[in-house]
């Protein structure tokens, strides 16, 4: 029941792009076609909670007992580049499929600001290991959420009638402001 | 002049010298900001006791269990007393983690009768323009000068005397919260003060 | 001469969030006010102008292949100092700022005038390149922030001028949407016209 109130949570009421503002940039770069941010969001969705149990583990475990906790930043982003090369590697020696699918969008996710923003938070909300992997994991399903939603949106708007002044980036911004008011609703549902 | 080549030594050692520069950068600004950062905190939590309590001679910093039932947690008290060595009231330092984004914490002025002086806001991670409004005195200073036995502190919405923040009933609820946490564990230990 | 259109072009042609949209993360969610927005743009300014510099002095040293990782150990070294810095000195723009001054190593302009500029060019350049890219950065920013908290609060850099109900939404996530797409079309339409 508590994992599935950070679901829910996570994905509707605090949704990490529409409200956090976390991972904007590929959330207006990788949302043009629905096939894409697809991809995108599974990528994240791995990503985000495997980096997150490595960077929890290595504060609690390395930073924490060694009071070298103002090398965390330092330390986390390099993991998470570190994870990403590795996965790729893995991937594409395991899964060539997988790979082929999930690919080309892993190595945008190392500067992908949800990633290492999570992965800071888990620890500033002082989590244990398996609720902030559930919270990492959820944030990435919002992630995709949004992302998914956001596509859709924007394939339609390809076909719309759009003055000259706002097309492109303006109107894709404008959009997102609505559907971040639309996400407002859920506010109070938890 | 062209990068140097890729051979695996020269890889290592670029690594290996950059790592260890910064880490020692990093060390060095690390020590000689310690102190410094210790100072800002020390110095935000006097300027929060001064603001909830009347003058006051002496400052006795103990830690107090938290009163509300099956909850393992400590609420600093900072006891303030005159130069007769009288009490004169309690500064809790208090938190809630009901708020709408995560912990608010909350140094709350309680006088020796039991009436709440005054409010500061530590720390709070409320939507800006919403819950953020915790701390302008439009909210928080409702709370100055109430007594438990005459005011209720709960949000309006739940029977009680507070007038919640526009749109931000949970951050209000949370607020409230902390504050009853302050009292409840105050009442329940004044005795001995 | 090209010194001069080096330092004045982050600020409108190559401006980094209004025409390369670089950095989106920081400016829709730290622009709440005038002040929040300045201060962010001036904490990226800093990392920027450092990282700029050492990674033109260190671009004959690195090799190609690690050339990212070491960028970023680099980059996250100066934004430690900073958050350290930060904390001892201006604490509450610390908390205001909160989780987006780590995040200011995955900001996008950074990373990207390491490897588009100061690893091609001297150090001086880099230096004037750090410098307008962060200052043209911070004026955007601020700008996003004034507007944002004019129409959401009612006030600029914290001077109340209307009592009374204001429009709130602007200060919340969907005005940051908002606010920013007019801008980036107002300024669309001058360079248009500049041209």
């Amino acid at each position: 029941m508590e994992y599935l109130l950070i679901f829910i949570s996570a994905i509707f009421v605090n949704n990490i792009v529409l409200t956090q503002f976390l991972g904007i940039c590929p959330f207006l770069g990788v949302s043009k076609k629905i096939s894409t941010s697809l991809g995108m969001g599974a990528a994240v969705i791995f990503v985000i909670t495997l980096a997150t149990i490595v960077t929890w583990l290595i504060q609690h475990y390395l930073l924490n007992p060694f009071n070298l906790g103002f090398l965390q930043t330092i330390a986390f982003i390099l993991v998470i580049a570190a994870l990403v090369q590795m996965v790729e590697i893995i991937l594409k020696k395991i899964s060539p499929a997988l790979y082929a699918a999930l690919g080309v969008f892993l190595p945008l996710i190392t500067t992908n600001c949800c990633v290492l923003g999570v992965a800071i938070l888990v620890i500033q909300k002082d989590f244990g290991l398996l609720e902030g992997a559930m919270y990492a994991m959820a944030n990435g399903c919002g992630f995709t959420v949004a992302l998914v939603i956001f596509a859709g949106i924007r394939e339609q708007l390809a076909l719309a009638d759009i003055p000259n002044g706002m097309k492109g980036v303006p109107i894709a911004l404008v959009t997102a402001g609505i559907l971040a008011l639309a996400f407002m609703g859920f506010a109070g549902l938890v | 002049m062209a990068a140097k080549k890729d051979t695996l030594l020269n890889m290592f050692i670029a690594m290996f010298v950059i790592s260890v520069v910064s880490g020692g950068v990093l060390g060095v600004v690390y020590n000689a900001t310690k102190e410094p950062i210790a100072a800002a905190e020390t110095a935000k939590k006097t300027e929060a006791i001064k603001n909830v309590l009347p003058e006051f001679e002496t400052l006795n910093n103990i830690n107090v269990k938290s009163a509300v039932e099956n909850e393992d947690a400590d609420l600093p008290f900072y006891l303030a007393y005159d130069a007769n060595n009288n009490f004169i009231g309690a500064a809790i330092e208090t938190f809630t983690n009901k708020g709408f984004s995560g912990n608010i914490s909350l140094m709350v002025g309680i006088l020796a009768d039991g009436t709440v002086k005054n409010i500061s806001v530590l720390q709070h991670a409320e939507t800006p323009g919403l819950g953020s409004k915790m701390s302008e005195p439009s909210f928080k200073d409702q709370f100055n000068d109430k007594n438990a036995k005459s005011f209720n502190f709960n949000v309006k919405k739940d029977g009680g005397d507070v007038d919640a923040i526009t749109a931000a009933t949970i951050s209000s609820r949370a607020f409230c919260d902390a504050v009853n946490r302050a009292l409840l564990t105050f009442e329940n230990n004044k005795g001995g003060f | 001469m090209a010194n001069w259109n080096n330092l004045t072009k982050g600020f409108f042609r190559e401006n980094p969030i209004l025409v390369l949209l670089l950095g989106c993360c920081p400016t829709l969610a730290t622009t709440t006010s005038a002040i929040n927005g300045l201060s962010m743009g001036l904490a990226t300014t800093f990392v920027l102008v450092l990282s700029n510099i050492s990674i033109s002095l260190l671009k004959n040293f690195i090799p190609n292949k690690v050339h990212i990782p070491c960028y970023i150990v680099v980059i996250a070294s100066f934004v430690t100092v900073l958050q350290l810095l930060m904390q001892a000195y201006v604490p509450s723009i610390y908390e205001t700022l909160g989780l987006f001054i780590p995040l200011i190593v995955v900001n996008c302009i950074v990373l990207g005038r390491a490897e588009a500029y100061a690893c091609k060019n001297s150090i001086g350049a880099s230096a004037v390149d750090g410098i307008s890219m962060g200052l043209g950065y911070a004026m955007a920013l601020t700008i996003l922030g004034s507007i944002r908290e004019i129409l959401g609060s009612g006030s600029i850099f914290g001077w109340k001028f209307i009592e009374g109900d204001t429009i709130l939404v602007f200060v919340l996530a969907p005005g940051a949407f908002i606010a920013l797409g007019f801008l980036i079309s107002i300024m669309n339409k001058i360079l248009k016209k500049s041209n």
